[in-house]
């Protein structure tokens, strides 16, 4: 019974909370700081978003991401291969739910994270290289608000509209 | 050809496609 609610209570509560403040920031990002920035820069006030805003936003939006998946993960619990690798019907729908949000996790360690280190000049690099990373963060972020839109309606939809009497 | 991506309702929409898409998928795999 306590694992049970340690898993299934606070593990759910910590999925949906890091969750919510994961992609609350990806939209973020997306919907309002990429237009902020733009105008920002065409009036030359964009040095405070670059060096207070996205430092901190980037923390807890990677964070979040790793801490979101580990609670996904914990949440699947013994049936995490049956998710995965969709061995049983009843995981199928998590499942793919599962690998969207690994997709975007690795999007998110993988790919954005170094290139927003080279933007954001924690990393040495040229002009021709930080042009070069604004590109690549830029549509790896946006792949990512498209992913988010399936993985959030199979993580959703996956107790209840894919539930058959069967499963 | 542009990119959907460059453009916030062009991401918005292929979520929306690709969330159609695997939809149909999960149907056939879990056989419903």
């Amino acid at each position: 019974m306590t694992m049970e609610f340690i898993q299934q209570g606070l593990g759910r509560w910590l999925h949906i909370g890091a969750g919510v403040m994961w992609v609350g920031l990806l939209y973020y990002f997306n919907f309002v700081n990429a237009a902020a920035a733009k105008a920002a820069t065409a009036d030359v006030t964009a040095a405070g978003i670059s060096k207070h805003v996205m430092p901190r936003a980037l923390l807890f939006f990677r964070w979040a991401a790793l801490v979101t998946w580990l609670a996904g993960a914990s949440l699947l619990g013994r049936h995490f291969l049956d998710a995965f690798l969709f061995r049983e019907r009843a995981y199928v729908a998590i499942g793919i739910g599962a690998w969207l949000g690994t997709i975007m996790l690795i999007n998110v360690w993988g790919v954005i994270w170094p290139n927003q280190k080279k933007i954001l000049g924690m990393k040495p690099a040229t002009d021709e290289e930080k042009a070069k990373a604004r590109r690549v963060a830029f549509l790896t972020s946006r792949a990512n608000v498209a992913l988010s839109l399936p993985m959030l309606f199979f993580m959703s939809a996956s107790g209840g509209l894919f539930r058959t009497p069967m499963l | 050809m542009k990119n959907p991506l460059d453009s916030l309702w062009g991401t918005v929409i292929s979520g929306v496609v690709l969330t159609a898409v695997l939809y149909g998928v999960v149907k056939l795999m879990i056989g419903t």
